[in-house]
Formats: C-alpha cells, structure tokens, sequence
C-alpha cells in the first residue's frame, strides 16, 4: 500500500501510581456494595485524603479499580465539590453561606476572612495554609455563622474570633 | 458547659442540642428525644437499652408481621419528615415485594442540607441508636436486605457516632444475620457523601449511592418499584424513621394523640427556629405547634427587631407573614398559605433585612445547587439569580420583575424534572407576591429594547 | 394501537409510543432535543411541553413533557396551548442564554437541530443581558472537531456514545449551567461509533473535521443515495459533493439496515474518491517501470480493444468490492470460463459456503435492526465491530435489550430510557462470543472464550450437539470447553430468539460448519433463531452468487501460459495473494488492462490503466451481507467541475470495450440495461432489478433532485472555465436530475432519498418526515430486496473437526480491524490518523518459547516490523496480526516471528 498506517497521537496522562493500601481500602469500599461503582465517591476521597486533590492520573487509575471507564470516574470527580480537582491549600475553609447564616452576619465573616486569608472564593493562600470555598447550610444554624475547617465546625464565629480560630490551622 | 482551657477554636466549635432540659420530656410525650442528656453526650448501647432501646425491634421480630407495621405505620400517618410530608406507611405499602422480586434496600437520607435545617444531626450525634431501630423495622416491614445511611460528608462527627453504634448493635446482635434469633438479616453501613444539595433528592440520592452523579432519576418507576441497583427501595429521612419506633410499640393511636386536636398530622416533631432571633434552637414539640409558640421559645427576635416575614420550613418553602405565625405548623395549614411545612425548621427575617438581598442569596443557592439535568433550573435560576443582583445593586430594568415572575413559573411542579426548582420558586414567588414593591425599587433603567430587525 | 386527542382532533397511534413519538409519527411538529427516536425519553430539555387534561371534564389540564407521557388511549392534549407555547418559547430562550449565536460561521449552519428549534418555537429575541460562559475545547482525534460554547447540555452525547454505543471516555463533567461533555483528558475519542455524535448532536459542539476541511452548507451540497462501500453491511449512505469532492458521509436512514448510525470507517472513509493520485484519464504504459501516456476515451477504447483482439486468451478478474454491473459486464467480455471472482480460493469456499448455509441452515437471516430483537447471541468466530462495523451496534442493542424485557415486569415503557437503564444496571441478554482477541462487545459478553480457529469449530459443534444430541459428538473436548458448550447450548434455548453470529473473518469452513450445525440444532429444536454470517467486502455476497473462478485459478492460468491477457476489475491482486504470485502471473501477461479508481500495486503493472468510477461517480448494485441488494447512484459528473477528467463507470468501460472487440459500434447504454443484463444472466440476481427504480422512475412526472431547493452558484461555478452557464450533466442512468430540478419533498413516499430534508426541518431529524412511525420505516419501503431466502429442510449435520495438534511453526491468525483494515479507507487521511500501531499478538507460551518479550519490535518473515504484544490465553501457535497490514498474507499462513535488534517499528 502507498501509505503506511500511522499511529494516532496519544497524549500521555500523567503518571500516578494508586498507593497499595489505599487501592485495597477502596476494594474493601467495594464489599460494601452490589457494583464497584458505587465505591467511586469514597475511592476519590481516599485518594484526596493522601494527596489533599484528586490529581489526574487518578481517573484513570481508579476507573481500572472500579472497572468503570474513566468518563464516569471524572463525572463524578467534578460533580461533587468536596471533591477538588484541583491542589488545595493544607486546610480547606468551608463557609456557609445559606439563609440562616446570611441573615445573622455571613457577609462581615465573609469579608473578615477574605481580608485575612487574602483569598477568594476558589483561591489558596500563597502559603499553601488554607482554601477557600463556600458551602451549603452546615445544619448549624442555631449556631449561626458557621463554618467548617478540616473537620472541624465552628459557630457562631463573629469576625473577631477569626485569628484565634485561624492559628489552630498551621 | 465546659471552661474553655483550650485555643479560641473551643469556645466557638459548634455543638448541636436540643433546648428542652431532660426535665421536661417524657417517654409518652416526647419519643424523638426523651432519652437525649442535658450533658448532650451519646446516647450509647448500653444506655439506650437501658431506656426501653430496641423494644419496637424485639417485639416486631417476635411477630414477624411486616404487613401489621405497615399497616400501623399507615395509621399513624407519619408523614414524611424530609420535606415532603408523604406517609411513610403509604410509601411502605408500595414497595415490590414477593416471591420472585429480588429483596431491595432500606436507605436513610441522612443528607440534611436544606437550608435552616439541624434537626437529622442532633438524632444522630446523640442518639443514633434510634435511628438504627427504625432502619431495623424499616428494613422488616420493607423485606429489605441492607441499609444505607446516605450522611452528608461535612457531619463528621454523626459519621463517627453511627459507625460505632453500628458496631455496637452488630456486636449485640440487632444487626447481621439472624437478628436476636428470628431468622432475620439485615445490615446497615454508612455511606458518607461528598456535597450537592441535590443529593438529598430522594433518586438523585440513590444515583449518588451507586457512585454515579447525582442526577435525580424519573419517577415512575418509583425506587419502591426500581431504587438502588434496580431493586425496590425506600428512601426516608432521618426523623421519620426515628418515629418507627415509638409508633410500633405504642401504636397509631397514641401517635395520633400525641398532637392534640389542632392538627389531622399526628406525632411529635422536632421544630426549630434560625435567623436573627435571641436564642436559635431545636424543640420536640407536638406536631401542629404554632410559629408564634416557637418563637416565643426562642426569646422573640433578637434586639427587638421586628419580624418582616419567614420561612416555615427551609430554603425551598414559601414566605408566610407574621400574621401566619399563629396557624399550626402541619402539612395541611402550611400547605395551604402558599408555602410548605418542608423540615419545620423555621427561619426568620427581621424588618431591616433587604428581601431583594435574600432571594438573590436564596437564588444563588439553588442555581448553584442546580445538578444540571433539566433546562428551566439549569439555566433559568442562574439568570434570575443574576437579575436578582441587579436589582439588589439598583441596576434593575422595567421588565426584570415580570422575567422573574416569568423564570420562577418556569419552575413549576411537572415542569422540571425534579422538585428541586419548583423549590427554588416558592421563595421567590411568595417574595414577590408579598413584597413586590421592594424589587421594584431595584428598578432603575427602562428596558433596552432588542434592535428590530 | 390507541385513540389521542390533538388540539381537538382524534387520531390513532401506537400506545405504546410516547406523546412526543406519537405526535412526530403523525406529521404533528413539536420541538424537542434530549429526546432521540432510538434513544429514548429522558424528560431533561424541558422543549417538548404540550397541556394534556386528564379526562373529558377537565378544561384546565397541566402541562407535561410529551416524551415522558404515555400515548395511552384517550389521552387528550393541546400542542396549540398558549401557555405550553410559551413555556417551549422560555425553554429555548434559556437554551440560548449562553449558546454564542455564531451561526453563520458554524458547520452545523444549515442542518441544525437548535436552528430548526429556535424558529419553530419563535424565539427571536435575546432578554438576557448578562455575560456568557465560555469553554475550552478538546482536540477530539481526527475525525471530530470540539466547540463546546454551543453546547446546550441535551445530554445526547454521552447517552449515545456511553449508553447506546457502549463508550467509556466521553463524560459529563461539572453541574449546574456549567455541565462540560467531553474526554476525561484530550485525545482522540475511542469509540468506533464517535462519528455519529455528529448528527446527534443538535447543535455545533461535535461537528466533523474530514468536512472542516473544504466546507459546505448542506443546502449547497449534492446528493445521491449511496451505499457505503467500506464493508458487507450495506448501510445507506447520503454522500454530499461540491466543487467536484465529496464533502462529507451522512447517515440514510434505512428501516432495516442503519437506521440512523453509521460507523467511523463508512463514515470518514470516504477520502480515497478525492485524493488528487486518482488515475482521472485512461493511461498506457509500455512496460511497468515506465512513464504512463494519457490517452483520451476513444484512443484508449481503441487501443485496449485492439491488443486483446490480438490475444490469444483473456481472463477477466473481478472485484468484490465492485457492483455487481460492472463484474458482470467484464464477464460478458470475457466469456464465462475465463471469468474470475477476483477473491482468493478459500475465502471464495467460505464465501460459497456461507450462502450455502443462508439457504440450507433452516434459519432466516434476520436485518440489522431485526438482530435487536434476539434474546440470546452466539458469535462464533467473529469480532462483529471489527469486521462489520454497524453490525455490532445491533449485537449490543440485542444484549441491552434484557432492560425492555425488565421493564415490561414493573411498567416501565420501552422509551423510558434513563429508567430503563437503572433498572437493568449490567444485566444483559446473554451473549457468547469466540474469538480470541478482545472484541469491543465484551463489555456486553457474558462470556468471550479466547480459542483459535480450531477450537472456535469444536465449540460450536459441541454447542449444537447439547443443543440436539441428534447432532455429532465432537470427541477430546476439554472439560471447560464442554461446560462452556453446556451453558451456551442452555443459554440458546432458554431464549425465546437465539441468534448465531459467524462468519468469514477467520476464513474457516469449520467454523462455518459449525455455526451452521448450531442454526441447524436450533431450527430441529423449532426455535424461532435466526443466523447472520458476516462476509468482508461490499459486495463480497454479491460477487459470490454470481460466480467464478477464484483469483488462485487466474494466476495459474497464466504462470501456465493458458492465457496471455488479463482484464482486471477494481481489485488489488497484492492485497490477496503473495506478491511473488502475483508478479510471477502477471510476468506473463501479454497484456494486462486495469480499471480502478485508485492507483494500486496491480495498477503499476497494468500496460492501460482504465480510469473508473469510485462510489461517488459510478451507479450499481451490490450486495450485503443479509444478501440484500441495494443500488448506489453517482452523486456527481466528475467531468462537470473538471472537464479534463476522463473517468466513467467500470461498468460503461467494459460495455465500450466489448462492443469494440465485436466491432459492434457502442449503442445506447444505460444503468437500466446492464442492471437487467446481469438480472438475466444469473438467476441467483434475479431480484436486483427491483432493488431500486429505473431511470424512468418519476413523482409527479418530475426527476428526483439531487440538490435542495436553495443550493446557490450553480451558474457561477463553473464560470472560471465557461461564462455562459453550462448545461447541468443529464443522467440517463437514474431518474435523479443533477440539480436542484426535481422532486425533493416528503408527502410523496420514495425510497431513495438523496437527502432529507423538510419545511423547518433541516437537519437529520428531517427523516421522521420521511418514515412511517418514528424510527419506523421509510414512508415509501425501505430500499433493497433480499437475493437469498432459506428453503425448509436444515440439511444434515457435518462431522467435527477433530483435535489439532499446535504446530510447530507459527500460523498467521488475521485480526479484522475497522481501521486500516480495508484497502479503500485505509487511503483515507483520517482512517490512517486513526489505525492503531501496527502489532502481532503472541501466547506466553510463544513468547517463551521464541525467547522474545511483550514490548520487543519483531520482524515477520524478515520484513515487515512491528510491536509484540503477550496476551494471556491467546491461543499458542497462532500469531495474530492486523488486516490489511501485510498485503497478501492469509489466514493460516505460516510465518515466522524474528527479534529486531533495536530500532523502531
Ligand atoms: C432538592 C431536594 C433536596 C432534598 N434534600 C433532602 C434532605 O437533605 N434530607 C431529606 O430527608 N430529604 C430531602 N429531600 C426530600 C427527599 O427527596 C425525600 O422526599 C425524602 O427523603 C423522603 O423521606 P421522607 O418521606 O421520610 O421525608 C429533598 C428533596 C429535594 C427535591
Ligand atoms: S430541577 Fe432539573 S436541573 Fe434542577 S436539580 Fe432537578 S433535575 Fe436537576
Ligand atoms: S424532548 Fe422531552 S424533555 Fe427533552
């Protein structure tokens, strides 16, 4: 034939290597389930939890894990926002910015945080401390504003209660 | 309460309790919560047995009769406690069962993120055992083979309380195989979930649940005909299985009493208040309680601020009027005003507060919340989200208020996919039913006309 | 059937239909996008909104999404509504919200979905005010061009290419107005079906980059039916030219065949028609390595005429992958004994075997779309995707179809896709497949039993004789075969419609025998099955029913010298048998003639290469792998852009020839006579005639138009060459006028349709004018008749092949590739972008034994080099190799697998 077939190109992902332990705690996930699938949310939680995001080598990874194709696996991954996709600072602030909050003082926390933090919403600090992101009602609303560190809730935070609040979060 | 000996971060980590002191609740009044501590400790194993814990249960096995607590459950009349107030018996009775149908699951919607709403927490930060009992007779009248306590990601601390009581029934036999002898297996996990309003969503839940995006799915077929995995499924929240129990062991009847004359609803419900008001908390009260009552108990509004308008049960329910406030709060009365009951977890507006500033907050929320799926919520809500900004900046044009109208009717029941927009279009549209003036002085600009073509 | 009320008419409809369907079925308008009539409800646009009431009483009645609304019997409903009105208006204003309104410089312009929506709704007006979203797009591979912005989430994508074509690496990524449809990471999509996201997109997003390339609005295109040539299954093509190229492939809707999906090769395939090396004018050569002289048609009549008149004897090789005219307008010339099938000798015995068995099985062969309908599939021996592109769009549909079957137990309607698909989460329909290379059904597969040849026979058999013990026992089977028999046996008469897949892919006639001894257990056991044996070429079956003498034969007779000349039809000898064969006949030809379309290896040995029509620029017949005759039409003169080119129909080329060698001056030919010629002289192709209309053909006393009504520059085209406008070409081959002249409407029902369009209808939904139901079919039949029809009897059963010891050398085992596996595309720029890396596929065992490693670049024979893949439970002895990569090399050939030292492939 006057031309040879040639290959396709493929754009390589990025290497990433799923950590033994956590691959066999996502196929413990597994058990708990009628399909694999279902243990997709908690893989990329696992995998967020040792590397703090979901880097893109790891679609692929756990889609071989779950055997569900890595389509799916991303769906997921950037259908639900605790999961990032993207590096996040060392802390992940969560404020709730819901009605009950609103109304008793969500904007002067708001403000408080971003003058501190020197971030916005969808940003980290320069120091790679904390990111910055709101979230639905926290179900803390008698304990209005609220917000969550790590795993930590807090409420009612007034804006003078920020730096003290901050520090426990190196 | 403890002296803060800590860092800061103590005196403002949030604790979820209840207002009503031990004193004044009693196993016959006040079943949700009789049991819970002034201390707000858990309520663990070994204590909860202690006050009367899986008798339901035991005494349920014992007559292997999943059609008598169906039954009992439908006159009793539980109405659904996440939202949208359906019995939980009817709801039962309707689940595929037999011969040949596969057994299916009991899932509870431990997804509470409704805004204004910290009622499912406390039940399961302090008495998850509760909750375990009536998944068990759930499960039972169900013929369920697992359960799911589908739990938002962000309560960390009901996550790790479940978990260990969990262990601890499995380890006392209320859960695995052959429940206290009676041939009966049924088992529970936590599945713990990573965000999305959406996901409390009876079938987006249950998407959710099998690892897929949270898209809710079409009904009919109903997940008692075709939940997770295809089998028949029951999705209740929280509290409405806390009820199981009591009604079980003391029966319709007494359930019906428990709420007096002013209500067709009977049972109790765990009712609560947020908002500017001096003392934001959680009762277990008759069903039928009025606003005004809550209120009262909540200390009024905070610095004597004057109350402009409420929400009665969540983000997703209607604005009622101060004038409102002495009607019961039951599915019926509240159904009735234009609005919903939703969760019972009332927010309240003070006079000050800007309404044009809260629906575009309200807006934002559930255009944000949006899973994507059908087009009047996808992309109606953000753009009435946006013209609720410029509205609230003065930015508005003639026409703005009338597109609202517009977008939020877009947003009818049947219209969308799911209730979530229709949801989303009760607030606005009680908004400006009530309160139009207020978005009309948002209005600055005459509408720039399309160049005709 | 049911009895609904529209707008306060009555009508009868399928009840188990939707609204949505039943109303489009009707000819009634309603605007709709998540909606596909092969691909359900999902209730997600919110477009299709009508007011039904509930009963006689109810004068307020809701508004309801009517593809989520059962047709059920005495459903009242107003598409009229004012307020369903202008809810649809609101819908589609919110669609537009962030679609960039970038029509004209869109290649969905002039065939949108959106477009047709958007004025039928009557929104023409933008309220909103605020800034739009913008996306990033993907590179997609070289077939499909990304432009997210345009993007109106319908999730019809992903539901295409993940639910209904069994793709993994498109996603939808994020929520709320910010849902993102694409690959999880940039790449070229993997599905061999990614083509059709093109036309069920409704909009821009996935247009076609082989079109990007010279682009054409659809109005400005012409159009003739066509049948893609690129395999057997025949699907039904709508090929678009312009300027003298074709610009792009579009689906035809076909009721029986491709319903509304193409695959990738069929569809982007086609570039080989436009490549600029093309022989455009008849040539001669004096000897092989000399420059070619350009003759004219005359001269080159002449001339050719006058050396085979001087030839002693001359053998004509046809083609399958030529019609079916002009194979036997070359044994017309030649006269039947010196007339050759062009196809080797064993692939011939298969072919021959094949419609043996169509006929002698005691199974009817069931249509594409009538494979959906089986509950249970063996596939023995083949890798349906791979070598019939469509056809395992079908075979997944059959195994999804468990999810009807499921549904039916609960209430859950047919269309109630979503629903549907929740419910039956993985279970299938059981489908066996043999073969031992991964296919692209597994997925669907409850089980794939990686066997060669050999053992795919014994399998076969011992599935027909647990089937019927009537059948032979096969002797030695280890115990996991005789198990896995056991269970497809059972598997095959628990269902209500078992299927048999096989075919020629492995060119076995054991394994032939054995699918046939299957069909035949199955029609003893009176069970409603059917059979479907997958042949290679386009018009592999058709060239089979006609007959000759297999390529093998020619080349002896001329090594022998029995002949001196040789004619040889559209047809690569070196894609078929050993180059040293081939050159060693050819050697001795005297006289060699070619007619192709391309310039092959054969063609650089021929003394007058013929310059013939591709599909584009010829008619003819050819037939499938149901044995279905279907006639292709010339979508374009090539002489009208370009007059310089001499190209014609290979068919009007050996007529010409013929008549010049009798001495016979050339009298009127046309289409109508060689189709009836051919009709006549092989009783076998009786049935072609009526394969389509004749020329005469005419609605309303008009031609067919081959161009939509608005198709512009028809005078200034040509104006560079001639300023007077030139006569449009007349075609006195076909009733289709090349222009726009002509009948191109949809209340006169027609088969051939060159192109589907209707008022407000301009895009690919335009076909739901043309069926009789949606997804239904064509108003006017479904085009094509049925050549082969089974007789009653199953005939006997044949003995087993026994045992096979693994030879010491390795044996080549051909891999059909829908890439690069068939000569023409393969010429295609985007099917070269897209064929894999050329590999050889060894056991452990022979990797072991050859002391080589999986990753090593090995030579086979010495020449060829390529990459070495292990596979666990290939079958040792046998080295599997890509088709179409080593011209001439056959199935079963022994070969030999050297290391390379360093180097790449
Ligand atoms: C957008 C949306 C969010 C919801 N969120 C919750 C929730 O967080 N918790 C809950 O129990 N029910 C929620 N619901 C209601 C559920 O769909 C469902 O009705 C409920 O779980 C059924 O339980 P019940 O009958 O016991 O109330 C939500 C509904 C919608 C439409
Ligand atoms: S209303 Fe539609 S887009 Fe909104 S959450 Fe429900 S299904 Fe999703
Ligand atoms: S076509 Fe009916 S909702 Fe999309």
């Amino acid at each position: 034939m006057a031309d040879t077939p040639q290959t396709t190109e493929l754009i390589a992902s990025d290497s990433f290597e799923l950590d033994p332990a956590d691959e066999a705690e996502i196929l413990e996930e597994v058990a708990h389930y009628e399909r694999p699938q279902a243990a997709c949310i908690e893989a990329l939680k696992i995998v967020q939890r040792r590397h703090g995001w979901v880097p893109d080598g790891a679609i692929d990874a756990i889609a071989r894990v779950l055997g569900i194709g890595p389509g799916e696996v991303e769906g997921v991954a950037t259908f639900y926002s605790l999961i990032f996709r993207q590096p996040v600072g060392r802390h992940v602030l969560l404020v709730c910015d819901s009605s009950a909050c609103f109304l008793t003082g969500f904007d002067e926390l708001k403000r408080a945080l971003v003058n501190q933090l020197g971030i916005d919403y969808g940003q980290t600090t320069d120091d790679g401390r904390f990111t910055l992101l709101p979230v639905c009602c926290l179900g803390a609303c008698d304990g209005a504003p609220a917000l969550m560190i790590d795993e930590d809730t807090y409420g009612p935070v007034s804006p003078d209660d920020l730096p003290g609040l901050l520090e426990d979060y190196p | 309460m403890s002296v803060s000996i800590g860092s800061q971060g103590d005196s403002v980590r949030y604790r979820s309790r209840l207002q009503q002191p031990e004193t004044e609740r009693h196993p016959d009044t006040h079943p949700l919560t009789w049991r819970l501590r002034d201390d707000g400790e858990v309520i663990w194993l070994e204590e909860y047995l202690r006050k009367d814990g899986y008798e339901s249960v035991r005494r349920a096995l014992a007559d292997r009769d999943p059609q008598a607590i169906i039954a009992t459950m439908k006159d009793a009349n539980v109405g659904g406690r996440g939202g949208g107030g359906f019995s939980a018996g009817l709801k039962w009775s309707l689940t595929l069962q037999g011969e040949d149908i596969p057994r299916g699951y009991l899932i509870c919607n431990a997804d509470e993120m409704e805004p204004g709403t910290f009622k499912d927490r406390l039940l399961m930060e302090q008495q998850p055992h509760l909750l375990i009992e009536g998944m068990i007779l759930g499960a039972l009248a169900n013929n369920s083979c697992f359960g799911y306590i589908f739990l938002r990601g962000e309560y960390v601390t009901a996550a790790r309380v479940l978990k260990r009581a969990i262990e601890e029934a499995r380890h006392a036999g209320w859960l695995g195989a052959d429940i206290n002898g009676s041939g009966f297996d049924f088992d529970i996990i936590v599945h713990t979930g990573a965000g999305r309003y959406i996901c409390g969503e009876e079938t987006a839940l249950i998407n959710s649940l099998e690892g897929k995006r949270a898209n809710p799915r079409t009904k009919p077929p109903f997940p008692g005909q075709s939940g997770a995995w295809g089998k028949p499924s029951v999705v209740n929240n929280v509290e409405t299985l806390c009820n199981a129990p009591g009604v079980i062991l003391n029966g319709a009847d007494w359930y019906q009493d428990l709420s007096g004359d002013s209500t067709d609803n009977g049972g109790t419900k765990l009712y609560g208040i947020s908002g500017p008001v001096e003392n934001p908390g959680l009762w277990e009260l008759p069903m039928g309680t009025t606003g005004a009552e809550i209120l009262d108990r909540a200390g009024g509004m905070r610095n004597g601020s004057e109350l402009k308008t409420w929400l009665p049960g969540g983000a997703s329910t209607g604005f009622l009027l101060p004038e409102h406030l002495d009607l019961p709060l039951d599915f019926n009365t509240v159904g009735k005003e234009g609005s919903r009951l939703g969760t019972g977890l009332m927010t309240m507006v003070p006079q000050e507060q800007s309404l044009v500033a809260l629906l575009r907050n309200l807006e934002e929320f559930f255009a944000r919340e949006s899973c994507g799926w059908c087009t009047p919520c996808r992309d109606g809500l953000p753009w009435a989200a946006k013209l609720l900004r410029a509205l609230e900046l003065g930015q508005g044009e003639t026409g703005d208020i009338e597109l609202l109208e517009k977008l939020a009717a877009d947003c009818g029941p049947t219209l969308t996919f799911c209730a979530h927009a229709p949801g989303a279009a009760m607030p606005l549209h009680t908004a400006l039913k009530h309160f139009r003036h207020e978005f009309e002085q948002g209005i600055s600009k005459p509408r720039i006309k399309a160049v005709e073509g | 059937m049911a009895t609904i009320h529209v707008d306060g008419q009555s009508y009868e409809v399928n009840g188990a239909d939707n609204l949505l369907q039943a109303c489009l079925s009707l000819g009634l308008d309603i605007p709709y996008f998540c909606w596909h009539p092969a691909m359900g409800s999902v209730g997600a646009c919110r477009q299709c909104a009508v007011r039904q009431y509930k009963d006689k009483d109810d004068d307020r009645g809701m508004l309801v999404m009517s593809c989520m609304a059962p047709a059920a019997d005495q459903t009242r409903i107003d598409i009229e509504d004012e307020e369903a009105k202008a809810f649809r208006a609101s819908i589609i204003e919110s669609l537009m919200i962030n679609h960039p309104h970038d029509c004209p410089v869109c290649e969905e312009g002039g065939h949108c979905h959106l477009q047709d929506v958007t004025v039928m709704t009557g929104h023409d007006r933008r309220r909103y005010r605020f800034s739009k979203r913008t996306r990033r797009n993907q590179f997609l591979g070289p077939f499909i061009t990304h432009e997210m912005n345009r993007c109106i989430t319908c999730y019809r994508c992903v539901r295409f290419y993940n639910d209904y074509a069994g793709g993994t690496d498109l996603g939808t990524f994020g929520s709320k107005d910010n849902v993102y449809f694409g690959r999880y990471e940039e790449g070229t999509l993997e599905s061999p079906f990614a083509g059709n996201l093109t036309e069920v997109c409704p909009t821009g997003v996935f247009t076609d980059k082989s079109h990007s390339e010279r682009y054409t609005r659809k109005w400005d295109m012409q159009f003739a039916p066509g049948i893609c040539h690129q395999c057997a299954m025949g699907c039904n093509i709508s090929p678009g030219e312009r300027y003298g190229e074709i610009r792009r492939i579009e689906n035809r809707y076909h009721g029986e065949v491709n319903g509304y999906f193409l695959c990738d090769r069929g569809r982007f395939g086609y570039g080989y028609v436009n490549r600029t090396d093309r022989p455009s004018v008849p040539e001669r050569r004096e000897a092989p390595d000399s420059e070619p002289v350009s003759l004219g048609v005359d001269d080159a009549l002449a001339q050719v005429s006058e050396a085979l008149r001087h030839a002693r004897r001359v053998i004509g090789i046809g083609s399958p992958r030529a019609s079916l005219e002009s194979n036997h307008q070359l044994l017309t010339l030649v006269g039947v004994d010196n007339f050759s099938t062009g196809i080797e000798a064993r692939e011939q015995a298969c072919l021959e075997q094949m419609n043996h068995l169509q006929r002698h099985a005691g199974l009817p062969t069931p249509t594409p779309r009538e494979i959906e309908d089986h509950d249970a599939m063996l596939v023995l021996g083949e890798d349906p995707v791979q070598s019939a592109g469509r056809l395992g769009l079908n075979l997944r549909q059959a195994a999804l179809a468990r999810s009807k079957a499921l549904g039916e137990t609960i209430g859950v309607p047919d269309w109630n896709a979503e629903a549907l698909k929740t419910l039956a989460q993985d279970r299938y329909y059981p489908l066996f497949i043999a073969w031992p290379a991964p296919t692209d059904l597994d997925d669907v597969a409850e089980a794939r039993h990686a066997l060669g040849p050999d053992d795919i026979a014994r399998l076969g058999f011992a599935v027909a004789h647990a089937i019927d013990p009537v059948a032979p026992v096969v002797e030695g089977l280890s115990p996991a075969l005789t198990e896995a028999a056991g269970r497809i046996a059972r598997a095959l008469m628990t269902a209500e419609r078992p299927l048999v897949v096989s075919g020629g892919s492995l060119c076995s006639g054991a394994v032939l025998e054995a699918a046939g001894s299957v069909a035949r257990a199955l029609s003893r056991r009176a069970k409603k099955a059917g059979m479907v044996l997958i042949r290679r070429e386009a018009n592999s079956t058709g060239v089979s029913l006609m007959g000759g003498q297999p390529l093998d034969w020619v080349l002896d007779e001329l090594a022998q010298g029995k002949a001196d000349a040789v004619v040889v039809l559209e047809n690569d000898l070196y894609q078929r048998l050993p180059a040293q064969r081939v050159d060693a006949a050819l050697a001795r030809a005297e006289i060699a003639v070619v007619l192709d379309h391309q310039r092959t290896a054969t063609a650089a040995r021929a003394h007058f290469l013929l310059s013939a029509g591709s599909f584009a620029e010829s008619d003819g017949t050819l037939v499938n792998l149901e044995g279905r005759a279907q006639r292709f039409f010339q979508v374009y003169q090539p002489a009208y852009m370009r007059p310089e080119t001499r190209i014609r129909e290979s068919w009007r080329w050996l007529h010409a020839l013929g008549a010049n060698l009798r001495g016979e001056t050339t009298g009127e030919i046309n289409l109508d006579t060689v189709v009836r010629d051919c009709a006549e002289a092989h009783p076998a192709l009786a049935g072609m005639v009526d394969a389509a209309p004749d020329s005469h053909y005419r609605i309303d006393g008009q031609r067919l138009a081959r161009e939509p009504h608005r198709y512009s520059g028809r005078t200034a085209m040509v104006a560079d060459q001639n300023v007077s406008e030139p006569r449009v070409p007349q075609d006195p081959d076909s009733a289709f006028a090349h222009s726009m002249e002509g009948y191109s409407g949809y209340q006169q029902h027609r088969q051939q349709i060159p192109f589907a369009w209707a008022p407000g209808w301009n895009s690919p939904q335009a076909w739901n004018k043309f069926t009789d139901e949606v997804g239904g079919h064509l108003r006017g039949g479904d085009p094509g008749v049925r050549l082969i029809h089974p007789v009653p009897g199953q005939g006997r059963y044949s003995q087993p092949i026994q045992g096979t010891e693994s030879p010491e050398a390795l044996k080549a085992l051909i891999l059909p590739r829908l890439f690069g596996g068939e000569e023409t595309s393969a010429r295609a720029t985007p099917i070269r972008q897209r064929t894999e890396l050329p590999y050889v596929i060894l056991s452990p065992d022979d990797v072991l034994r050859l002391e080589l490693r999986a990753g090593d670049v090995v030579t086979i024979d010495g020449v060829t080099k390529l990459l070495l893949h292990e596979q666990d439970n290939w079958p040792t002895g046998w080295a599997g190799l890509p088709a179409g990569l080593i011209g001439g090399l056959l199935q079963g050939d022994t070969i030999a697998v050297g290391r390379v030292s360093g180097g790449e492939p």
